[in-house]
């Protein structure tokens, strides 16, 4: 038993154990906490497998975004953690009997069609980069679906600003279309009016219709 | 003793088995079901990056690579729907999604 295979074997458990702590955690923050252990395990055990560039970027996206993502929101959200648990026993006949089920069926795959005493094969000469092979493939080959995998983030970024964009009512807010396609004459209203004029006749008939309602009133 | 493919398929197994059973269990958690799809996409990455080092196959590790990015972008959108829902619901609880049932 060489050190790669010990190596293996304390990744594996820490992974396994890690994982089901996830699975069990009381609290979502540790399960999320245990979650980032596990994806570090897998990382390493990706390294052990020479598949340097994805180990690196498995840690950066899943523990650098998608877990702090996670942390975020389950402290965000004020989750009563007591009622999460209800009927937490209540499944776990049914959850045992389908991980049983699914552990028997990968085993019988495992050991019936697989040559399990395979040595590696290399996949490139040994001095050239895991990444530079990856990149090589990555812009000749797969360009197309490169593309493809770059608009689907644009469009995760775009739904995920959507659907939790969220705006006051009272707060003042001009529309910016309404500011540009507005023109000078909307705004300001030129009045040509003469500098003198003259003055206007005084009129007596108010006067009179005063003095006849007085009259009125003493009667 | 030295490492064979079985070995990493193996570990892949028990993992994918661990997050199916944690779909189970957390039915009250939806933030933890998310958390178990994450680990099953872990488990078939890892089947993935064993096959292309034991065949000899760069193809594997391209597959992983666009994996990444769509899980990542599947999480991005999971939790924003649950930022959603809790919102309007006040719980995360997947039994009570039964609005739309007629």
């Amino acid at each position: 038993m060489d050190v790669k295979t010990g190596l293996f074997y304390l990744f594996a458990a820490v992974l396994l154990s890690a994982s089901f702590r996830v699975i069990t955690a009381r609290n979502p923050v540790y399960a999320a906490l245990y979650l980032v252990l596990a994806f570090f395990q897998a990382s390493a055990i990706w390294l052990l497998l020479r598949a340097e560039f994805l180990a690196i970027s498995l840690v950066l996206v899943y523990v650098g975004a998608v877990m702090v993502l996670f942390l975020f929101v389950v402290m965000m959200l004020d989750i009563n953690v007591d009622s999460l648990r209800q009927g937490f026993w209540k499944h776990f006949p049914l959850a045992a009997a389908v991980g049983a089920l699914i552990a028997l069926e990968m085993a019988a795959v495992l050991m019936g069609g697989f040559r399990l005493g395979e040595a590696p094969r290399a996949v490139a000469a040994a001095n050239s980069s895991n990444t530079l092979e990856l990149g090589k493939l990555l812009y000749s080959e797969y360009l197309y679906p490169l593309e493809i995998a770059a608009v689907i983030l644009l469009v995760a970024i775009i739904a995920a600003i959507a659907l939790t964009l969220r705006t006051r009512k009272d707060s003042k807010y001009v529309d910016p279309a309404d500011q540009v396609r507005v023109k000078a004459r909307d705004r300001v209203r030129v009045v040509q009016m003469p500098v003198t004029r003259a003055a206007e006749p005084v009129v007596e008939a108010p006067a009179e219709a005063a003095a006849t309602a007085a009259k009125e009133n003493k009667a | 003793m030295t490492l064979t493919l079985g070995h990493f398929l193996s570990l892949g197994a028990m993992l994918f088995a661990l997050s199916v059973i944690g779909i189970f269990l957390n039915r009250k958690n939806l933030i933890v079901l998310l958390m178990a799809i994450e680990l099953m996409l872990l488990a078939v990455n890892m089947n993935f990056v064993a096959f292309s080092h034991f065949l000899g196959d760069m193809h594997g590790q391209i597959f992983v690579f666009f994996i990444l990015t769509v899980a990542a972008a599947e999480s991005a959108i999971g939790l924003a729907l649950l930022v959603l829902l809790f919102r309007n619901k006040s719980n995360i609880n997947v039994d009570e999604l039964n609005s739309l049932k007629g």
